[in-house]
C-alpha cells in the first residue's frame, strides 16, 4: 500500500464514517431521552434512499402508501384509547386532524409532484419531510405507552419495530435496490487523491448537521428540555417538560437525521429495502463506543468505524464486516475496563 | 399434577413416530424441539434472569457447522463433534460474557448483535465452510451402532434431550443456585447483600444457554444433512427471542409452547402472505413484529400464562422436620469491639454526603443512628455494607479492615442487612426468599442442583429460613408469595433473610417505616428478643418512641456530619439535637 491508496480508503473511511457519526448521534439522542435502543434507526436510510430513488424515476415511491397507513394506524389507536377515556368527540376529532394533517398534505404533495420529474434538490426535500414523520409516528404507535417499561423491554420491541419495517419496506417499495445519481459530480485533485463532489458533500453536510444538532441543544428552549429529560425524566416532568413530547421530539429529529444519511448515502452504494440494518448498525458500534451516552466520543468512534471498514475492505474485502462487527470486542473491554461499576438503575 | 403430566407428556413425545403420524408432522415436531432447546436457554437468560442476547442463533450455528465441518472433512464420530461444538459455544459465549456482564444490561444484547453479525458473515465468506452454499452431504446420526435416520429415528432422540434440558432447568430454578439466578433480574444489590456472586450467575446462565444452543445446532447438522448460513443469521437470533417472548418468558414450558406456535404459523404464513400479496419474500416478519410488540404491550407474560392460569398449583411440601440445622458460626464475646467506623467519608461529586464519621458497636447492643431526612443515614448503611465504595475513612470489622471489599465478602463475615426500600423477588414465596438468606452458609452449585443431590442442604435451608420466619412470627405465611404481602410484613421477612445469614451484626435500615402502631410493638418486641439472645443490631429509625425505648447508644447525623453520641438520655437533653431537629431560636 502507497499514500495513495492509504490517502483514497482514508477519505472513503471519512466519508463513510461521517454517514455513521449522524447515525451514531441520532442512537445516542433517543437513547438517552427514552432509554429506548432504536434498532430501526438504519431503516429510516434505506426509506430515505429508497423514496429519492423513485422519486427520480418519476414513480409514486411506496413510503406515501407506507406513512399513509401508519398515521392511520396512529389515528385509530388514539380514537380507541379516546373513547375508553370517554374524551369528548370534538377533541378526539381535532388530534385525528393533527396527527394526519401533515402525513396527508405531504403525501398528496408527492402524489401530484412525481410524476413531474421537479429538480433534484425539490425532490430531495420532499424525501425529507415523507421520511421524517416516520420517527413520531413509530415512537406512538409502539414505545409511548411502554415509556416507563425497562431499557430490555424497550430493546426487544425495538426488535419488533425493525422485524415489521423491513417485511413492510419489503411490501412498499419491492426487492429492487436502487443507487442514486450523485447530487454533485464535480471531481476535485488533492495532491493524487481525487475527492468527489458527492464526498464532500456529505462531509459538509454531516458537519453542518452536527454543528445544528448542538446549537440545539445549547441554545434552543426544546433542545434544553430534551437535555432536562435525558438527565432526569421524573426532574424534567415536574419542571412542566412532557416526557411525551420530549420522546416525539427526539424520534422526530432521529427520523430527520435517518433520511438525511440516506440521501447522502444513496449515490455512493446500492440500496436495498434491508440495507439500513447493517447501515444503522455500524453507527451502533460507535454509539457503544460512547457508551450510548457521549457525543463527541460518538463522532470519534464513527469516523473509527468508517476508517476500519475502508481499511478492512481493502486488506479482506470479504471480511470487512466481520473486521467491523468484531471490533465491538475490543471496544466492550475498553469500556468494562473504563467504567466497571455501572449498574442498572 | 406434574409428577404424571410430564411422564405422559415425554411417552408421547419418544412414541410419536411409532405411531400412524404422517412425516410432515414428524418433521414438524422435530422443528419444534430443536427451537424449544434455544427458547428453553432464552426462558432462563431472558425471563428469570432478565439478560437478553440476540446472538443464539449463532450458537446454535456453532453447534451445527461443527459437525458438519468434522463429519464430512475428518469423518469424525458424532460424539466428538457435539463434544467440539458444545466446547467452542461455551468458549465463545464466556468470552462476550465476560467482557459485557460487569456492565449495564443494555451492552450484552448490543454484543451478542455484533457477535451474530460477524459469525454469520464469516461462515458466508470463508472457502473451507463452503461460503454462502454451506456444507453438504452430512451423514446421518449413527450412535451406538445405530442410524438414526433424519425422521422418524431422530425424533426421540431429539425430545429426549429438549425434555432432559427442560427438567434440568426446572430443577435448577428450584434449588439455591436457582434462587440465585432468580434474584438476578431486580438488580445486584440485594443479591450481592446475600453474599452471591451476581456476575458469577449472568456468566453461568448465558453459558448455559449458549450450551444448548450449540446442541440444537449438532442436532439440526444430522436432521438436515447440511448447513448454510442463512439459518443462523441475525433474524433467526430475534426469532428464537420472539418464541421466548411469546410462550412466556420465564416459564419453562413456555419455550415449547412459544417454539409450537412460532413454527407452525411461520410455516402458514410463508404460504399464505406471498399468495395474499402476490410477491415472494419474508413478508412474515411484519406478523412477527407486529406481535412481539402487541405482546409485549398486552400480555407481557406470554401465552403460557394464560395456560398456566388453570393448573393447579401446589405449595412446597414440608419434608424437613427434624434434619440437622445449618452450622451456625461461633458468636463473638458479649461487649466485644465489632464494627468500628473511623472517620467515614462519602462524596458524590461535590455533594459530601458523609463527613468524617466515627462510632462503634459492641457485640450485644442496640445502636440507632438517627438524624433528620439528608443527613447521610442510608449512605453510611451503604458504606459500612460496600454498596458504596469510601471516599475516606476506615471500616474496622473485629479489628479486620472491610472497607474497599465487595459487599458479598462483608456480608460472609457475619454483617447482614436489610433496605429502606424492600428488596425481594415478588414472584418467590415468603420462604424461598428467606432461604435466600441461607446461601452463604450453603454449598450446591448448579451441577448438584440439575442431579438432585442438593436435597439434603435443601431441607436444611428450608428448615432455616422455616424457623427464622417462626422467630419473627411470620411462620404461618411462609407458602404465601411474597410480593402479595403488605408492607408490614415484607420488612419482617426481609428480617427474617438477613437472619437467615448467621450474622453476628445486623444493619436495619429504617425497620418500622410504615409499619402500623402494632406491628412497631412487636417489632422491638422482636428486636429485644433478638437482642436477648446475644445479637449486636445497627439500625436507622425516625421513629424517637421506638428508638428511645430500644437503642443501648444512639448516633446522632445532620448534614452528613456527626452531632453526638452517647446513650438515649444523652442526646435527649443535648441542646445540638433539639437545635437540628426542632430549630433553634433567635
Amino acid at each position: 500500500m502507497d499514500a495513495t491508496i492509504a490517502g483514497i480508503l482514508a477519505l472513503d473511511g471519512l466519508t463513510n464514517g461521517a454517514i455513521y457519526a449522524l447515525l451514531a448521534l441520532a442512537t445516542v439522542l433517543v437513547f438517552t431521552v427514552t432509554r429506548v435502543i432504536f434498532i430501526p434507526q438504519g431503516e429510516f436510510v434505506a426509506f430515505g434512499a429508497l423514496t429519492l430513488a423513485l422519486l427520480q424515476a418519476g414513480r409514486v415511491p411506496g413510503t406515501v402508501w407506507f406513512l399513509l397507513v401508519l398515521a392511520a394506524a396512529v389515528t385509530l389507536q388514539d380514537l380507541v384509547n379516546g373513547m375508553r377515556q370517554r374524551r369528548p368527540p370534538i377533541r378526539l376529532l381535532a388530534q385525528a386532524a393533527r396527527t394526519l394533517a401533515w402525513p396527508v398534505a405531504v403525501s398528496l404533495l408527492a402524489l401530484w409532484a412525481a410524476p413531474k420529474g421537479l429538480p433534484m434538490l425539490a425532490q430531495a426535500a420532499l424525501t425529507v419531510a415523507l421520511v421524517t414523520p416516520f420517527g413520531p409516528l413509530i415512537y406512538r404507535l409502539a414505545y409511548e405507552s411502554l415509556a416507563d417499561a425497562s431499557v430490555l423491554v424497550l430493546l426487544i420491541v425495538s426488535v419488533g419495530v425493525h422485524f415489521a419495517l423491513v417485511g413492510l419496506g419489503l411490501y412498499f417499495f419491492g426487492a429492487e435496490g436502487f443507487r442514486n445519481p450523485s447530487f454533485w459530480d464535480q471531481r476535485f485533485s488533492l495532491g493524487g487523491v481525487t475527492l468527489s463532489g458527492q464526498a464532500l458533500i456529505i462531509i459538509v453536510a454531516s458537519l453542518a448537521l452536527i454543528v445544528g444538532l448542538w446549537l440545539f441543544f445549547d441554545r434552543s428552549l426544546s433542545g434544553k428540555a430534551l437535555r432536562a429529560t435525558a438527565v432526569n425524566r421524573l426532574g424534567a416532568r415536574l419542571m412542566g417538560i412532557s416526557s411525551n413530547s420530549a420522546g416525539r421530539l427526539s424520534f422526530t429529529m432521529a427520523a430527520f437525521i435517518g433520511a438525511l444519511s440516506g440521501l447522502l448515502i444513496g449515490p455512493t452504494t446500492t440500496v436495498f429495502y434491508d440495507s439500513g440494518f447493517l447501515i444503522g448498525l455500524k453507527g451502533f458500534v460507535a454509539a457503544v463506543f460512547a457508551g450510548l451516552a457521549s457525543y463527541p466520543l460518538a463522532l470519534v468512534g464513527a469516523l473509527g468505524v468508517g476508517l476500519l471498514e475502508s481499511f478492512g475492505s481493502f486488506w479482506a474485502s470479504a471480511y470487512k464486516e466481520v473486521i467491523v462487527f468484531g471490533s465491538i470486542l475490543p471496544v466492550l473491554l475498553w469500556r468494562s475496563l473504563r467504567d466497571p461499576h455501572s449498574e442498572e438503575h | 399434577m406434574f409428577r404424571w403430566a410430564f411422564p405422559a407428556f415425554a411417552a408421547v413425545m419418544m412414541l410419536l413416530p411409532a405411531l400412524p403420524v404422517p412425516d410432515f408432522w414428524i418433521t414438524q415436531s422435530i422443528y419444534i424441539g430443536l427451537y424449544s432447546l434455544v427458547a428453553l436457554g432464552l426462558v432462563l437468560l431472558t425471563g428469570v434472569a432478565g439478560l437478553i442476547s440476540f446472538g443464539q442463533a449463532a450458537f446454535v450455528g456453532v453447534g451445527a457447522y461443527t459437525a458438519a465441518f468434522l463429519s464430512t472433512k475428518l469423518g469424525v464420530s458424532p460424539w466428538l463433534t457435539l463434544l467440539v461444538g458444545a466446547t467452542l459455544a461455551v468458549a465463545a459465549a464466556l468470552v462476550l460474557g465476560a467482557l459485557t456482564l460487569r456492565m449495564s444490561g443494555h451492552y450484552l444484547p448490543l454484543a451478542t448483535i455484533a457477535w451474530g453479525l460477524a459469525l454469520n458473515y464469516s461462515m458466508a465468506n470463508m472457502e473451507w465452510l463452503g461460503k454462502y452454499d454451506g456444507i453438504l452431504g452430512i451423514p446421518t446420526l449413527q450412535l451406538f451402532g445405530v442410524d438414526l435416520g433424519t425422521g422418524r429415528g431422530l425424533h426421540p432422540l431429539v425430545w429426549a434431550l429438549a425434555l432432559l434440558a427442560a427438567l434440568a432447568a426446572l430443577r435448577l430454578l428450584d434449588s439455591r443456585p436457582g434462587r440465585a439466578i432468580r434474584a438476578l433480574k431486580n438488580g445486584s444489590t440485594m443479591a450481592e447483600a446475600m453474599g452471591i456472586s451476581t456476575f458469577r450467575y449472568k456468566l453461568t446462565v448465558f453459558v448455559f444457554a449458549a450450551f444448548l444452543a450449540a446442541v440444537s445446532g449438532w442436532l439440526f447438522a444430522y436432521f438436515q444433512r447440511s448447513v448454510s448460513p442463512s439459518p443462523f443469521s441475525i433474524n433467526k437470533g430475534i426469532e428464537y427471542l420472539f418464541m421466548a417472548v411469546l410462550g412466556g418468558v420465564g416459564q419453562v414450558w413456555g419455550a415449547f409452547l412459544g417454539s409450537g406456535v412460532v413454527r407452525l404459523v411461520e410455516d402458514q404464513l410463508q404460504v399464505l402472505l406471498p399468495r395474499l400479496i402476490g410477491t415472494s419474500g419474508n413478508f412474515e416478519t411484519i406478523v412477527f413484529g407486529i406481535v412481539l410488540v402487541v405482546v409485549l404491550k398486552y400480555a407481557p407474560d406470554g401465552l403460557w400464562s394464560f395456560v398456566g392460569r388453570w393448573l393447579p398449583s401446589h405449595p412446597r411440601r414440608r419434608d424437613w422436620a427434624g434434619v440437622t440445622p445449618l452450622p451456625r458460626r461461633a458468636k463473638p464475646a458479649r461487649g466485644e469491639r465489632l464494627l468500628d467506623v473511623q472517620a467515614v467519608r462519602k462524596q458524590f461529586g461535590g455533594l459530601l454526603a458523609v463527613n468524617d464519621v466515627s462510632f462503634g458497636v459492641h457485640s450485644g447492643d442496640i445502636v440507632a443512628l438517627i438524624g433528620p431526612n439528608g443527613a447521610g443515614k442510608s449512605t453510611l448503611f451503604n458504606l459500612v455494607t460496600g454498596v458504596l465504595p469510601l471516599s475516606g475513612g476506615a471500616v474496622q470489622w473485629r479489628g479486620q479492615s472491610i472497607g474497599g471489599k465487595p459487599s458479598r465478602a462483608i456480608a460472609r463475615l457475619g454483617i447482614s442487612r436489610t433496605f429502606q426500600h424492600v428488596k425481594m423477588i415478588p414472584e418467590m414465596t415468603v420462604l424461598e426468599n428467606v432461604a435466600l438468606g441461607g446461601y452463604g452458609r450453603s454449598r450446591s452449585g448448579v451441577l448438584r442442583a440439575v442431579l438432585r443431590l442438593d436435597r439434603a442442604e435443601e431441607r436444611q435451608l428450608f428448615a432455616e429460613a422455616e424457623a427464622q420466619l417462626a422467630r419473627i412470627g411470620l411462620a404461618e405465611r411462609m407458602h404465601e408469595l411474597a410480593g402479595n404481602l403488605a408492607l408490614g410484613p415484607q420488612r419482617l421477612m426481609e428480617i427474617a433473610r438477613a437472619l437467615a445469614t448467621d450474622p453476628a451484626l445486623l444493619l436495619l435500615d429504617e425497620p418500622a417505616a410504615g409499619l402500623r402502631h402494632h406491628e412497631k410493638r412487636s417489632l422491638a418486641a422482636v428486636l429485644r428478643q433478638l437482642k436477648d439472645e446475644g445479637m449486636s443490631l445497627l439500625l436507622v429509625e425516625h421513629d424517637m418512641d421506638f428508638v428511645m425505648g430500644l437503642a443501648d447508644r444512639v448516633v446522632v447525623m445532620e448534614f452528613g456530619t456527626q452531632l453526638i453520641e452517647g446513650t438515649p438520655a444523652e442526646v435527649q437533653a443535648s441542646p445540638a439535637v433539639r437545635a437540628a431537629y426542632l430549630g433553634t431560636e433567635h
